[in-house]
């Protein structure tokens, strides 16, 4: 099979230089069907599907190395132990950081942002102190800085979006003073696709001596992340998010700022003495990762990066642009369809309304043809105000979604028109 | 397999095209909102009751067109009865929608066509929601979330 023009192809290598139906025999999911139809899933930036190879990882290390990390003298242990600690080696050259001790391993990137809300923020928050977030941000990057400033007394202030979707970045120079303690920004829109200018907000946070916390969830299965490029001070994200297990994301930190804050959770494996009188606490990241970590899951996340890397991001940016570029052309193309953003830099996400037709009943008529999208608020009521929606559909694409799929889409779209009277 | 059509029938659409009794109320004796954290929508019943009967009601808000259509029936579909019959219909109707039995003898002939939302059960909340709040408005503790 050939391609014509500048689209790519399902079968063998596209000219996009990713081999999609290579790709999706490593997913066995992508052989089921739905409502008598093929899936079409279009539903990455909520958890993406995981290829054999993670699964796989992560189920032979349970059915023949599982062990307890960092507790016993058993050779089981310690080999658990030296694989746990290659994944953290894993995610370290992954993220760019200088030090594996500074990734520590978290429950996704909701727990990763509420250990730096309460063991960064809080403890140096102070009555007046600001918190500077901006209008596309997900729940999970609002409401943890609203519970700390709310004990604080500190003050949330939001950088506005603009009609395309992008930070207004006029706004962000004034709304961040000398006041401002810590930024909090997501890398990419998770619903909008927007990517953000991390190293522009970077300079703006600490030329006012703030900390930049970057929520990567959205922004590690689609680019490469370099965190000393970024600038940020911390770098949060999930593994389900990037083809890897869910229970499992990991906080980047740099080591000055972890090794100053206090824990979050007490208990085994976060110590260096324990007495009833007092206990000391074991260096980061050990200090943040109390209780017996989720080890398997870190396992299948170090299977993820490889898998990743293996693709190549050159070969998955440019089958993702194809993806995106295509998809919002022949949706702009379907009478009362409006897309919402369209900025410059994006990821393969796409969300839109259609006239007369509510997301849920959207979602609803092309799950019936088998394709899977989002049709909510995503986590992003702030977002939904700012464009004036109650919700959106959002179609995201991953490195298994072909253009084929999108004629699914399309005619699922047309197919709503038609039950509604469009 | 159910069609797109199954689901949305005809009456469905025509309720979420044109609600009946969409208004607020203000002279309303009770009052219920019923939110779906899951997609945001929102609604708003009132009523007036007249001792044990339901004299009036009627609701607005945003919503999918099974939040708003199950909306508008039930507004048409429980004045003029008492309490008592209403919760009965209620319960008849959540049975129904969540595959629990089929439309039992009680349930008024119109609100059969919400048997489809049972295959759905992500959009039985869209179908309950409105009657949720109708119950809040019933008990005057209006504020209750409808879940």
């Amino acid at each position: 099979m050939t391609s014509t023009g500048s689209a790519g192809t399902t079968a063998g290598v596209a000219e996009d230089g990713l081999d999609v139906s290579r790709v999706r025999r490593d997913f066995p999911f992508l052989r089921a069907r739905i409502n008598d139809h093929p899936v079409v899933y279009l539903d990455s930036a909520a958890t993406a599907q995981r290829p054999r190879a993670v699964v796989e990882a992560e189920s032979d290390f349970a059915l023949l190395e599982y062990a307890n990390v960092h507790r016993g003298v058993h050779t089981l242990s310690q080999r658990a132990t030296a694989r746990y600690d290659q994944a953290r080696e894993r995610v370290r050259r992954f993220v760019g950081a200088a030090a594996a001790s500074e990734v520590v391993f978290t429950a996704g990137t909701t727990a990763a942002i509420n250990l730096v809300a309460r063991s960064h923020a809080r403890p140096l928050l102070r009555p007046g102190d600001e918190i500077l977030l901006t209008e596309m941000e997900h729940h999970s990057n609002i409401v943890p800085w609203q519970i700390v400033a709310q004990e604080a007394g500190a003050v949330i202030r939001v950088i506005p979006v603009t009609d395309a979707g992008e930070l207004d970045l006029d706004q962000a120079a004034h709304l961040i003073g000398s006041r401002t303690r810590v930024v909090a920004v997501a890398h990419v829109s998770n619903v909008l696709g927007t990517v953000n200018p991390i190293p522009v907000i970077a300079e703006l946070a600490h030329s006012v001596g703030a900390v930049l916390l970057v929520d990567g969830a959205q922004a590690v299965p689609h680019r490469r992340v370099d965190v000393q490029a970024l600038g940020c001070d911390f770098y949060a994200a999930s593994a389900h998010k990037m083809y890897g297990p869910n229970g499992i994301g990991f906080l980047w930190g740099r080591r000055e700022l972890l090794e100053a804050m206090p824990p979050w959770q007490g208990g085994g494996g976060m110590i260096e003495v324990v007495s009833f009188d007092q206990t000391t606490f074991a260096p980061p990241p050990a200090r943040f990762e109390a209780g017996t970590p989720p080890i398997t899951q870190a396992i299948g996340l170090a299977a993820a990066v490889e898998y990743l890397e293996a693709l190549g991001w050159e070969a998955i940016e440019r089958h993702e642009a194809t993806l995106l570029a295509e998809a919002t052309r022949r949706l702009a193309e379907i009478p009362g369809v409006r897309l919402i953003g369209n900025s410059a830099d994006r990821v393969g996400v796409v969300s839109f309304v259609v006239d007369g037709i509510h997301p849920h009943d959207v979602g609803t008529v092309l799950d019936l043809g088998g394709v899977a999208v989002r049709a909510s608020h995503h986590c992003a009521q702030p977002l939904m105000r700012r464009f004036g929606v109650t919700g959106t559909v959002r179609a995201s694409f991953g490195v298994y979604n072909t253009l084929e799929e999108l004629d699914a889409l399309v005619a699922g779209l047309h197919e709503a028109r038609r039950v509604f009277g469009g | 397999m159910t069609t797109p059509s199954e689901l949305y029938q005809g009456v469905i659409l025509d309720h979420n095209r044109a609600p009946r009794n969409f208004r607020p109320m203000p002279e309303a004796t009770g009052h219920g909102e019923g939110y779906n954290p899951l997609c945001g929508d929102q609604l708003s019943v009132w009523l007036r009751q007249d001792g044990e009967q339901i004299t009036d009601v009627s609701f607005q808000g945003s919503g999918c067109a099974i939040s708003k259509a199950a909306a508008s029936l039930m507004t048409t579909v429980v004045k003029g009865k008492t309490r008592a019959e209403a919760s009965a219909i209620f319960d008849s109707y959540h049975r129904m929608v969540t595959g629990r039995g089929g439309p039992a003898d009680d349930l008024p002939p119109k609100l059969a066509i919400f048997a489809g939302v049972r295959e759905f059960p992500a959009r039985v909340k869209c179908a309950t929601l409105a009657w949720h709040a109708l119950k809040a408005a019933m008990d005057e503790g209006g504020g209750a979330p409808g879940r």
